[in-house]
């Protein structure tokens, strides 16, 4: 019955591989309608209270999701078993397009488009900084956080690792908020929820 | 050398708030700025690869730095690290952070996390731009390569293409315009 039960978990979250394609914005929808609709295994608000929770802890949230869901329904056997189900199909065609990448790389053609795709990549991560930022950056404070951040990377790189300045910024915003609270003018901590919907799919933001 | 990769992927998947790019500054500063595993055009090589692969950004690119360090074991070895810490949290402390989920403590650590994550990305950015020879001055291969840089961020932003084709388009314009 165990058994079974981790395979169902396994083989439902395995057939969930394809929709995370080039990072999986769309995985959340389909984590709802798996899990609610068909398998019936959680009711939607505890899908939505699990997503929510999933993107306040590092990793992706749609992996994360994963892990808690799996968590909620088998424990710990569970959990490994969802995140098994949603990473093996990714890896395994990571791992191949790697090995096809290896062999043809020197090829004049292929290093060609590598040089263009270099620029590309610039833009994915440009991308990936004005999607968290707009989110991200709305008043004074934040905006000086951002600043912060780039000016210790780019004046004291080498010096400064970044896992410092992540950790920083979370202890950064965490006073920020006491010392306002206690000067009696409380910072908005989240853009306001209504334009959070205007620009819709804010969680799945979080998965590229 | 497995060693030296379970701890920088686990390192990086415990800052790794926000997702895969969110990573991108730590392993820059780990993977080629103190362990020197690879170059700048290696890492941006790997990058591209994990964006045209199905799965999480992160995943894909600890799989892609554990396996080109050290085969299919190192490719396992990064990804369980990558995945472990928020597998770990999860474990510990999973029915709490759907109980206080939204808890102000969370919510003010966000605050301040998120915009500094912005910032490093924003940087991130500017130094893959520096890799991609879009920083050296006014010669034509620069600007060639600002213009497909400029194409992809409207591919990107204004027409919602999917991160696959633009990387694909943009291959098949290197290919005829440097191969």
């Amino acid at each position: 019955m165990k058994a079974g039960r981790l395979l169902a978990i396994f083989w439902t979250f395995l057939r969930m591989g394809p929709f995370t394609f080039g990072g999986g914005y769309a995985l959340i929808p389909v984590i709802e309608r798996e899990i609610v609709a068909k398998r019936r295994w959680l009711r939607e608000e505890e899908v939505a209270d699990i997503v929510t929770a999933a993107s306040s802890i590092p990793g992706a949230a749609g992996v994360n999701s994963a892990a808690f869901i799996g968590h909620r329904l088998a424990g710990v056997a569970g959990a490994a078993a969802a995140l098994l189900g949603i990473l093996l199909p990714a890896f395994c065609i990571m791992i191949a397009l790697l090995l096809v990448y290896v062999r043809i790389k020197d090829h004049p053609k292929i290093e060609g488009a590598f040089t263009a795709i270099r620029a590309t990549v610039v833009a994915l991560i440009a991308y990936a900084a004005f999607r968290i930022g707009r989110n991200a950056v709305f008043d004074f404070i934040t905006g000086a956080f951002a600043a912060a951040a780039v000016a210790l990377l780019a004046l004291g790189g080498g010096y400064v690792h970044p896992f410092w300045i992540v950790v920083l910024g979370a202890a950064g915003g965490i006073a920020a908020v006491k010392i306002r609270t206690r000067l009696g003018r409380p910072a908005r901590l989240d853009k306001k929820e209504k334009e959070k919907e205007e620009e819709r799919e804010p969680v799945y933001d979080y998965m590229i | 050398m497995l060693l030296g990769l379970f701890v920088v992927f686990f390192l990086a998947g415990l800052v790794s708030f926000g997702g895969g790019y969110a990573m991108i500054p730590f392993i820059q500063e780990e993977v080629l700025h103190r362990r020197h595993w690879m170059d700048a055009a290696q890492l941006a090589d790997v990058i591209a690869v994990a964006g045209m692969s199905p799965g999480p950004i992160a995943a894909n690119i600890a799989a892609a730095v554990g396996y080109q360090k050290a085969g299919l074991a190192g490719a396992v070895v990064a990804v369980t690290a990558v995945v472990l810490p928020s597998f770990l949290v999860i474990l510990a402390a999973g029915k709490l952070l759907v109980r206080h989920r939204g808890h102000l403590l969370t919510k003010s650590a966000f605050y301040g996390l998120r915009p500094v994550v912005t910032g490093m990305i924003a940087w991130a950015a500017f130094t893959f731009a520096q890799y991609a020879g879009m920083t050296e001055g006014a010669t034509w291969f620069a600007l060639s390569q600002f213009l497909i840089f400029a194409g992809s961020l409207w591919a990107l932003t204004r027409l919602h293409k999917h991160p696959f084709s633009v990387l694909i388009l943009s291959g098949l314009v290197g290919a005829a315009l440097y191969g």
